[in-house]
């Protein structure tokens, strides 16, 4: 029932918010802000209050629920919430709440249906994260595709249409593959068990020759590693994120990325162990491509969210690592690096979005030595910046050292030369900090009064800043709580030699 | 029951239904295009019967009087287009009718 | 008191969590007493410790404070581990850096942003304590980061001025470099040991790797790397001369006395890894020779004073380098103890020289200072010959074990002992250079130039208590801080302990005259005001002939590294991201659209809105198909 009231607190939500409108344009905020709460409540009181109840393949599920939904084509609501969900839909919400509070002043027209989008959007990652029929993950899928389209097409910035058009191609098409990727599967339990099933647990007793498992698998992969997104398959980010506003970055970068490395951690790998464990050394070889190349790009981007957005890109590359390593370290510091990258990269966009909504422009040529004008918002930039290089003792090192850690058993050239991407994120890192925050103070002169911090603001950051220090020095509070789902990823072998 | 061989009636047909096409081709009076359609519908009908009395069927007889009820038709809601093309551009020139260029 | 050691970088990093709060808004008062303070009670808290240590005759003590990651295998804590080498390494840390903490809230009192000076000294004093209390090489690796943090911020401390900025990332960068060799050091030895805990990996090397086997000689070369770059060694040491844009007490607590030392504190807690791996050890020597020459020379030709600084940090640490390659660790700890202390005491006296000539730093602008800046004069005359070894000074001591130990070395012991003497004789060239040109023969220093907006910019040494008192403090340990022995006899225990060569007594000797006479030549090159003269006008000759103009050039360059990276490596990265700002991939992708919107262009051109064309490609594709199937 946890899944079903998250998901329609949501969806209901987003409609009494898009309806809300009517009576006073602050109402729909309002209501974004009481269901998004409402939800972080209920997901709270559910963590705390039970424990692993199922044992079943996969790990301890904590919630494993289902109900008939299209029983001809053996479709049904499966759901499940494991360690891994947990943690995810932690951090979903998490964002969300971010997500709202910058939009709280930032989104000014349409707004009822600014929120309901918004809410959809966090309803669909909620369904993504729990779903476990795997027709029912790809409507989530969309779900969560087409309200994030039509945020950048609607409240983006000055090149919105071909950025949101861009989003939607890249997603659809890569959509498109894992539809027929997922329908080959069914259509193969028809085949050896004589009913069509969508059923995450009845789909991994499906026994796939060898090449035709590599072309399905390769199907989920493209589907998800667009998503990511890996390298040769990220050029929408940087568009999308550029343009979409603020909340939809956070969104973006905080939670939609994690949708792929999710994916590829609760699907890819399980379905199809063999083809999997045949890849990984071109995946890691990507991942680690990636990375190099990635950073190097963003290094020479003037627009700042541009540059964050290659930056997202470079550091998924250590995800895409861990989790081809497929050791219980590479995928524990995968998960880590999706936590800690989806607070840091998530209030890097909000500094983003909160420099263009202070000086209307996102050229780092023309915004200098703001530390004199804006001592706070550079501060937190400076930590957010120290964060994303993974300083120690904050959460993204735990990831990117678990990630190295574990795809060094596995992979060595890969490892050093990704390791590399350390040194090339020092360099970028620090030229933005040089270039916007130190130096002499010159900002475009009609904008010049703009102040510092806003409380939301300070509320935001001082918030992913705690949540990061947490992931930073106690990780291990994370760390069990998906532990078993990935001890049984491991146990499935592959990897790790 | 050999009255005329049927490569007779078959090769009178392709002649019509050439004249037919030659007419659409080269006509620019959109009327006389009509008309040529005209011929052509009634070439594939005269092809119609003879097949239909070679193999001594009734279906080709059958298709025949469709394609008259068609060719009717087509005439009443072709020369209604043509007087309201007529009305709107003064003229029947098909070759200066090309708005729908893409 | 033992089982307070978590509290030791906990005071500090409280300290940088009260000022970091306080956004500036606390007065300086206040943020002096929690700057300095905590510092001072980490160090008091420090002193406790280790006399309850050295007393409880324990060989060592450990204390794990919670859990950090426990992943498989991989089971770390925020786990601190007390034994001989640490205890020396919190009592200069938590020492030396309070003198300086105190001396600072002298020599920034007129900052601005003197919280946010502070609130980065804290945070480095803490993250530095870490560094050297880590009981494993990931906790290790968090304060080595962390300092390397502390090291960047307060480089650019006074960001406005781009060139600062630029110093900062480059120490942060090159040092990086090293920390990822250092980091792959950690995941190979995590591979092959499965444990990362410093302790245990001591004991588990010897048992798995055969002396000499390519994975010891990996692992440490891999260290040994990290090493090189935090502790300015070849061929990562440009990054020191820079790092001197920031405060002069950030250099003398970080570039002098604490953070640039970690290298030689990680191979020597690691030394069981340097022994498997002889040829690494050597080559550690040998970095340490090439380097302490390369800098002594470079120091040499500096008119910074800083710089000249800087150069012989680095040829100081090359010393320290080298008696770690030959195996003598506890004369490695004891040079780097008392390098913390007159190397700290140079340091701050600069600071004093360049505040009170109105941040003056050349050289050959000064000149004669002796009696206007007495106090720094006389720190000066106790550090230069505490660092050039002049004997009975603490410098004497430990560059005494470490030539001897050089000596000791079975191969190339006689070259390292020449190189290292030579190096000695350097030292004592260059500091003295810069003891003499400063402080003797006549003033070059012009107030208006150095300070031109200045209406009162007269000569006057700022000897506050705060900052005198560090420097009396400084420059009785130069003195004497030789007689103290450092208690790591017990840590290096289970490595082969080195004989005491039986050195001739002439050898012993020459190592003794030698930095004399380099300071006598100093004395006739720059000091002595009836030689000022000829030695000036020796040194223009020198400078004009081809072969010695082409060395001062080479050697003031730093032999010239800094402009092989730039353009091998900086200028290159720079290109390639030029070129490739737009991003090939999204070419490749954006193709596509193109190829899509192309190839509709001419399609449309086939839609005339011609009848006839449409009636005729009708019969056409008609034929076409019919023929197909007739003619197939």
């Amino acid at each position: 029932m946890i899944v079903l009231a998250l998901v329609a607190i949501l969806f209901f939500g987003g409609a009494i918010a898009w309806a809300s409108e009517a009576l006073d344009a602050r109402m729909p905020r309002a209501v974004a802000l009481l269901s998004l709460l409402a939800s972080a409540a209920v997901l709270l009181i559910f963590c705390f209050s039970s424990s692993p109840g199922v044992m079943l393949a996969g790990g301890q599920w904590w919630v494993l629920e289902s109900w008939a939904w299209i029983p001809r084509f053996g479709i049904s609501l499966l759901v499940g919430v494991d360690g891994l969900s947990l943690l995810l839909l932690l951090l979903t919400l998490f964002l969300g709440l971010i997500a709202l509070g910058a939009a709280w002043n930032e989104i000014q027209e349409r707004v009822g249906f600014f929120y309901f989008n918004l809410l959809w959007t966090i309803a669909g990652v909620v369904g993504v994260f729990t779903a476990l029929d795997l027709f029912l993950f790809f409507f989530f899928w969309e779900v969560m595709l087409i309200p994030m389209y039509l945020i950048i097409a609607i409240w983006g910035h000055e090149n919105r249409a071909y950025a949101a058009m861009k989003f939607f191609l890249y997603t659809q098409v890569s959509g498109l593959l894992l539809l027929l990727a997922i329908l080959t599967m069914s259509y193969l339990h028809f085949v050896q068990f004589s009913r069509f099933s969508f059923d995450y647990f009845d789909l991994q007793n499906v026994v796939i020759p060898g090449a035709l498992q590599t072309w399905i698998m390769l199907g989920f992969f493209v589907g998800f590693a667009t998503k990511l997104p890996i390298f040769g398959l990220h050029s929408w980010l940087p568009d999308a994120h550029s343009q979409a506003p603020t909340a939809g970055s956070v969104l973006l970068a905080g939670v939609l990325l994690k949708t792929g490395a999710y994916g590829l951690i609760r699907f890819t790998l399980p379905l199809f162990p063999e083809a999997s464990a045949d890849f990984s050394s071109i995946a890691m070889t990507i991942a680690a491509i990636g990375i190099l190349y990635c950073a190097k790009v963003a290094f020479a981007q003037q627009d700042i969210k541009r540059l964050i957005a290659y930056t997202s890109v470079s550091h998924m590359g250590f995800v895409l690592l861990g989790i081809y390593a497929w050791n219980l370290y590479g995928l524990q510091g995968a998960v880590m690096t999706m936590l800690a990258h989806g607070l840091s990269s998530a209030a890097l966009f909000m500094l983003a979005g909160g420099l263009q909504a202070r000086f209307h422009t996102r050229d780092m040529e023309l915004l200098n030595g703001l530390w004199v004008k804006l001592p706070m918002l550079s501060a937190m930039a400076l930590f957010f910046t120290v964060a994303a290089v993974g300083m120690p003792g904050l959460g993204n090192f735990i990831g990117e050292f678990l990630s190295l850690l574990g795809a060094f058993q596995s992979n060595r050239v890969a490892t050093i030369f990704a390791a590399l991407g350390l040194v090339l994120a020092a360099v970028y890192s620090l030229w933005v900090i040089q270039k916007m925050f130190h130096g002499q103070l010159r900002v475009p002169s009609q904008y010049a009064s703009a102040g510092d911090l806003t409380l939301i603001e300070l509320l935001c950051y001082a918030l992913m800043a705690a949540g990061l220090v947490w992931m930073g020095m106690y990780p291990q509070s994370f760390l069990d709580v998906s532990e078993v789902s990935l001890l049984y990823l491991q146990s499935l072998g592959g990897g790790g030699e | 029951m050999d009255f005329i061989p049927y490569e007779h009636g078959l090769i009178l047909a392709a002649i019509l239904f050439v004249c037919g096409l030659v007419g659409v081709l080269t006509r620019r009076n959109i009327v006389f295009v009509l008309m040529s359609l005209e011929i052509m519908l009634n070439a594939c009908g005269l092809a119609f019967v003879v097949a239909s009395s070679r193999w001594q069927h009734a279906e080709g007889q059958v298709m025949f009087l469709m394609i008259l009820t068609l060719a009717a038709a087509e005439v009443a809601v072709g020369l209604g287009l043509i007087i309201q093309m007529y009305r709107r551009f003064h003229t029947v020139d098909i070759s200066v009718l090309n708005e729908m260029k893409g | 008191m033992q089982n307070w050691i978590g509290l030791l970088p906990a005071f500090p990093l409280a300290g940088f969590v009260l000022l970091v709060l306080s956004r500036g808004r606390m007065s300086k008062t206040a943020a002096s007493f929690i700057g300095a303070g905590s510092v001072g009670l980490a160090f008091v808290l420090a002193v406790l410790i280790s006399i309850e240590f050295l007393n409880s005759g324990a060989q060592s003590f450990s204390k794990t404070l919670w859990v950090w990651m426990q992943v498989g295998e991989l089971d770390t804590g925020f786990s601190f581990y007390l034994d001989g080498l640490t205890l020396v390494m919190i009592l200069i840390i938590s020492g030396v850096g309070f003198l300086i903490h105190l001396y600072s809230t002298g020599f920034m009192a007129d900052d601005p942003d003197f919280a946010r000076f502070f609130s980065y000294m804290n945070l480095f004093v803490a993250s530095m304590l870490v560094l050297v209390l880590a009981d494993n090489l990931i906790l290790l690796y968090l304060g080595w980061e962390g300092v390397g943090l502390c090291s960047y911020l307060l480089i650019g401390f006074w960001y406005q001025n781009p060139a600062n900025g630029y110093a900062a990332r480059k120490a942060f960068v090159v040092t990086r470099v090293g920390d990822t060799s250092m980091a792959i050091g950690l995941f190979l030895l995590f591979s092959q040991l499965g444990s990362l805990n410093i302790q245990e990996i001591l004991v588990l090397a010897p048992s798995q790797w055969s002396t000499g086997s390519g994975m010891a000689v990996a692992a440490s070369a891999l260290l040994l790397g990290g090493a090189v770059g935090k502790s300015a060694q070849l061929p990562l040491q440009t990054w020191l001369p820079d790092a001197m844009a920031g405060p002069t007490p950030i250099s003398a607590l970080i570039h002098a006395a604490t953070m640039v030392t970690a290298g030689v504190y990680l191979i020597a807690r690691t030394h069981v890894l340097f022994e498997l791996a002889p040829s690494v050890q050597l080559l550690v020597a040998f970095v340490g020779l090439a380097t302490l020459l390369m800098a002594g020379f470079t120091a040499m030709m500096q008119r910074d004073i800083k710089r000249i600084l800087a150069y012989s940090t680095i040829s100081q640490i090359g010393y320290m380098f080298l008696a770690l390659g030959v195996g003598a660790w506890s004369a490695a700890v004891f040079h780097l103890m008392t390098h913390a202390f007159f190397k700290a005491l140079l340091f701050l006296a600069a600071g004093t020289v360049i505040l009170s000539l109105h941040h003056e730093h050349d050289i050959f602008k000064m000149g004669a200072m002796r009696r206007r800046l007495p106090v720094s004069f006389w720190c000066f005359i106790v550090g230069s010959a505490a660092l050039t070894a002049l004997p009975f000074t603490s410098g004497f001591y430990s560059k005494d074990a470490i030539l001897l130990a050089a000596l000791a070395h079975p191969t190339y012991g006689m070259l390292l002992w020449v190189g290292g003497v030579l190096g000695a004789f350097m030292t004592a060239l260059y500091s003295f250079r810069l003891v003499f040109v400063v402080f003797f023969g006549s003033s070059h220093y012009a107030a208006h130039e150095a300070a031109p907006h200045d209406d009162h910019a007269a000569v006057v040494e700022n000897t506050s208590p705060a900052m005198f008192f560090p420097l009396l403090i400084l420059a009785g340990l130069s003195l004497f801080g030789g007689l103290i022995s450092v208690p790591v006899d017990a840590v290096f225990a289970q490595s082969g302990v080195h004989e005491e060569a039986h050195v001739s007594q002439f050898l012993h000797t020459l190592m003794i005259l030698i930095p004399i006479l380099g300071v006598m030549i100093s004395w006739l090159l720059y000091g002595s005001v009836p030689y000022e003269k000829a030695g000036a006008h020796l040194r223009q000759r020198l400078v004009q002939s081809p072969l010695g103009g082409w060395l001062n050039r080479f050697w003031f360059s730093g032999w010239g590294m800094d402009k092989l990276y730039q353009t091998l490596l900086v200028q290159a990265f720079l290109m390639l991201a030029h070129i490739n700002r737009k991003d090939v991939i999204d070419i490749a992708f954006n193709g596509t659209a193109f190829v899509a919107r192309f190839a509709n262009s001419a399609l449309v051109l086939t839609q005339t809105g011609n009848m006839r064309w449409y009636a005729i490609s009708l019969v056409a594709g008609l034929v076409i198909v019919i023929g197909l199937g007739v003619f197939r």
